[in-house]
């Protein structure tokens, strides 16, 4: 659901969020032009025909990706590995439009971790649909006309001749229709066609892609059937915990071990030595016991003497006081993309300045952060629910001196990811304890582990001047914005790009950075970056209208007409068409409301998306926040592959947004998380929904982009902004549930 | 100690510490993957399972106090997977991750027990003690009105 450009994390640099990672790219490329691809993907005559299981079908494999069986069953195999956001079922049914199958005799099917053999397998940034729509419609042509000269083969006709219907293949002026179960042998058999060239479908007889399809693992997860990583249970499986320093990164320098050992239950306890890098192997104990809950157990028997480093006197007031200090020097860099900002200031109309600041958050998945491993005879399996397996992999290798091609990695579904999975620390824990373990076993965290040793989203100070005119439109806009890290060293996921808007919509715009040095581990969290400065950037737009007496739509509008060039991956003109229409949806502007109720706008581009949101909050007299109803319009390009897991999508992240406004927060005190578990780290619950989501899409001209991700940004100041609509209260800095919102 | 209970109707007797919470005793010893661990402190309901027809946290239920009680869980929820719920769950497409619905189902199954035909308020209030994580909830509450509906044809 986040990025997870592979080189991108490594690399510290998130400059490729929005767009195909480089490598995709050129696989994208190859396949539309470069025929770079001709014969991957598709299977060798001794891999093509699958004997069935006992009592199974045999199976005739057509590419990688598609098998079928003689009773018109069709297997589906999803590469990429499914955290909620509803790849398993719309990925498939791309090769399944294209195929003409049956979607009634369509199974899908897990793939495990080979990327040689599927290409990429990891999620994030919203690329799953961008970077595998192409592919995934060539793989499902490429099958279907393999079917087309089976039959054409058998009937001894031309295969101009004859058309497919879903799940057979017919010849209509002889009558002749065979399904594509009686084909598939045969088929196996056909030479694959140029992917390049195999024709595609025209979208107007598309006939699966557009309507909604239900999940494809719901039946299994309405009756409670194994599915997650969580769920994975092998013959003679231990189960381990793995206590870690409560101040990130610190070792360990010695444990009462022995007293752990002889706890009911306890197998084993010993110390893993790990390095220094936040996002590898950590130092910590191991706990393998008979049970999860035993080895849980013996754990509060644990104590361990921590070194705990340089860090443990750090503090979120700390940074906080540090950002205060760094406002009043000049920024370390100056981006100044457009124009001149001080000169713009100091001959403005009007000048408003605001100091913004939001949190570091965790994703906390629900699924806790688990991973089962066995080691033997040289040789790792692992089954990891995972966004990034190849990077696990990879860690673990390069970790534990393990072979690449020693280590089989199983993806299991997720329960929930959000950019937390991207990070692989569990994988490598659970193969640091498999390889001292007899046997297989399952490393499981506890909720306070998830909440303490996060990738957070990175907190963030931005102090900003905003100049306007006499006739009330933005002039000039300048923010120094103060970020962890080091100067040529930004933390993960704690950069700003000085194309993010309103650059390049403001005549004189300047964009200053300084660093706070931090020992916190950062990372990725859904719209990662944006999540932050949409609520920046959007609630400072309110602050000028407001100032200037103006309608904060209007001014909205009137900045993205200023668009003064330059480069910057958003189109002023898809913004404006998505705020333009749910303005007209939500009725914005027409009715005015009592005090106490009110209406926020916003608008953010992110992850190729387009989003504009309006929401209708009220706040009681004793300040108690109520989110009525949110309507959003998105543009993610021409099509929507599955309607409904899209509006799941934009629901999901809506309300996703409105929790992390309303009350989440991780603090650092001591260096070290003070929350633990969901008592202090409120998740959003039923009661705090809003009644509806109104979700509409406006379609466009380019290929279907990603839809983790683009709808959570502008939630966030949209309804900060109906707050101040509400009560006459700017708030600042997040959560909502620190400040005191009364009002008489 | 031994404990005797029975689970989804079947009569079970197992050697465990009578403070094992029932989650671990049903995941772990009886290897019924449904109940989920979310918190392990009564916070997110994804382990709610029925004790006596009763909708309880199986994480803040040590098995001892279950003695001689009947347990139901998602697995034994129906037969077939057709309890109205489950198939409202397919109809209204709810699941995202779906590492929350077996405890939200268990939940609603209780609720619709003593109210068949539940309002909002009604479904707010039953449900308030889950968390969903995708945050599924709109459709929660409208899969749990069509179930109602369901439940009245069948």
């Amino acid at each position: 659901m986040t990025l997870i450009t592979t080189g991108a994390i490594e690399g510290r640099s998130e400059e490729s969020a929005g767009h195909l990672d480089r490598r995709d790219f050129l696989r994208v490329s190859a396949l539309a032009g470069g025929g770079v691809l001709l014969g991957a993907y598709t299977v060798d005559a001794a891999a093509a025909a699958v004997p069935g299981a006992p009592g199974q079908l045999a199976e005739s494999a057509l590419n990688v990706f598609v098998r079928i069986t003689p009773d018109d069953l069709v297997t589906i195999v999803s590469k990429n590995p499914e955290i909620g956001q509803g790849i398993k079922t719309s990925l498939p049914m791309v090769v399944a439009e294209e195929l003409d199958a049956d979607w009634d005799r369509v199974r899908v099917e897990q793939a495990p971790l080979d990327t040689e053999k599927y290409s990429r397998q990891s999620v994030g940034g919203s690329t799953g649909t961008p970077t595998n729509y192409d592919l995934m419609r060539r793989m499902g042509a490429a099958a279907r006309r393999m079917l087309i000269e089976a039959a054409a083969e058998m009937w001894g006709v031309p295969a101009a001749e004859l058309r497919t219907e879903p799940g057979a293949v017919v010849h209509r002026s002889l009558g002749r229709r065979a399904t594509y179960g009686e084909l598939a042998e045969r088929a196996a058999a056909v030479a694959p066609p140029d992917l390049e060239s195999v024709p595609l479908k025209d979208p107007s007889r598309f006939r699966i892609m557009g309507t909604s399809v239900g999940n494809v693992d719901t039946p299994a997860i309405v009756t409670g059937r194994k599915l997650f990583g969580v769920d994975v249970t092998l013959p003679g499986m231990k189960y381990a915990v793995f206590e870690k320093c409560p101040v990130f990164g610190g070792h360990v320098a010695g444990a009462n071990l022995d007293e752990v050992r002889r706890e009911a239950g306890v197998t084993d306890a010993f110390v893993v030595e790990g390095g220094d890098d936040l996002g590898g192997l950590l130092s910590g104990v191991a706990v393998v016991a008979e049970s999860w809950w035993q080895a849980e157990r013996a754990r509060r028997k644990l104590r361990v003497q921590w070194e705990e480093g340089a860090h443990a006197g750090d503090s979120s007031a700390g940074f906080r006081a540090r950002a205060a200090e760094l406002w009043q020097r000049e920024p370390e860099t100056v981006e100044r993309p457009d124009g001149d900002a001080p000169g713009a200031l100091a001959a403005a109309a009007a000048v408003v300045e605001a100091d913004y600041e939001y949190p570091f958050i965790a994703h906390a998945c629900l699924e806790p952060m688990n991973c089962t491993a066995h080691y033997r005879g040289g040789r790792l399996e692992m089954w990891a629910p995972s966004q990034a397996p190849e990077r696990g992999r990879g860690m673990v290798a390069a970790t534990l001196g393990i072979p690449e091609d020693a280590i089989a990695v199983n993806i299991t579904r997720s329960g929930g990811g959000f950019g937390r999975r991207v990070y692989v620390d569990y994988m490598v824990e659970a193969a640091a304890i498999a390889m001292r373990v007899d046997g297989p076993v399952k490393l499981l965290w506890s909720r306070e582990d998830d909440i303490r040793h996060c990738f957070y989203r990175p907190a963030g100070y931005h102090r900003l001047k905003g100049g306007l005119d006499s006739a009330g439109n933005v002039v000039a806009w300048q923010n120094h914005f103060v970020t962890f890290g080091e100067p040529d060293n930004t933390a993960w996921s704690a950069g700003l790009s000085a194309t993010e808007f309103p650059s390049r919509f403001v005549a004189n715009y300047e964009l200053g950075t300084s660093h706070i040095p931090f020992n916190v581990p950062t990372g990725v969290l859904r719209a990662p970056r944006s999540n932050g400065v949409a609520f920046v950037v959007q609630s400072f737009i309110d602050e000028l209208a407001h100032a200037a007496g103006r309608d904060p739509l209007d001014v909205r509008l009137d900045m993205l007409a200023a668009y003064t060039g330059g480069d910057g991956a958003m189109d002023a003109a898809r913004m404006r068409a998505v705020l333009e229409s749910v303005a007209e949806r939500s009725g914005w502007g027409r009715t005015s409301r009592p005090r106490g109720r009110g209406r926020g706008i916003a608008f953010h581009f992110s992850h190729r998306g387009y989003f504009a949101e309006v929401v209708d909050a009220s706040v009681s007299r004793d300040g108690a926040v109520e989110v009525e109803q949110v309507w959003v319009v998105g543009d993610i390009g021409s099509l929507i592959i599955n309607p409904s897991g899209a509006e799941q999508q934009v629901q999901g992240a809506v309300l996703d947004g409105i929790g992390q406004a309303l009350g989440q927060q991780v603090t650092i005190e001591r260096g070290r998380a003070r929350q633990s578990n969901f008592h202090d780290f409120p998740l959003l619950r039923m009661a705090q929904a809003p009644v509806a989501v109104d979700t509409h899409f406006i379609e466009s001209d380019v290929a279907p982009t990603g839809l983790g991700e683009p709808a959570l940004p502008p939630v966030v100041p949209a309804l900060l902004n109906a707050v101040f609509a509400a009560t006459g209260k700017r708030i600042r800095s997040l959560p909502l549930s620190e400040h005191d919102l009364s009002w008489a | 100690m031994a404990v005797s209970f029975r689970v989804n109707g079947k009569p079970t007797t197992l050697d465990v510490e009578g403070e094992m919470p029932l989650l671990w005793v049903l995941r772990d010893a009886l290897d019924l993957k449904g109940t989920k661990f979310g918190c392990g402190i009564g916070q997110c309901s994804a382990c709610l399972v029925h004790v006596g027809g009763q909708p309880q946290r199986a994480c803040q239920t040590p098995v001892s106090s279950i003695e001689g009680a009947d347990v139901t869980t998602i697995e034994g929820l129906s037969p077939d997977g057709g309890h109205p719920l489950q198939r409202a769950w397919a109809e209204v497409d709810v699941p995202q991750c779906g590492y929350c619905q077996a405890g939200q189902i268990m939940e609603a199954a209780a609720l619709l027990r003593h109210t068949p035909n539940p309002s909002d308020e009604d479904i707010d209030r039953a449900m308030n003690s889950h968390i969903c994580r995708c945050a599924t909830y709109l459709r929660i509450r409208e899969a749990i009105h069509r179930a109602a509906a369901i439940a009245a044809q069948d």
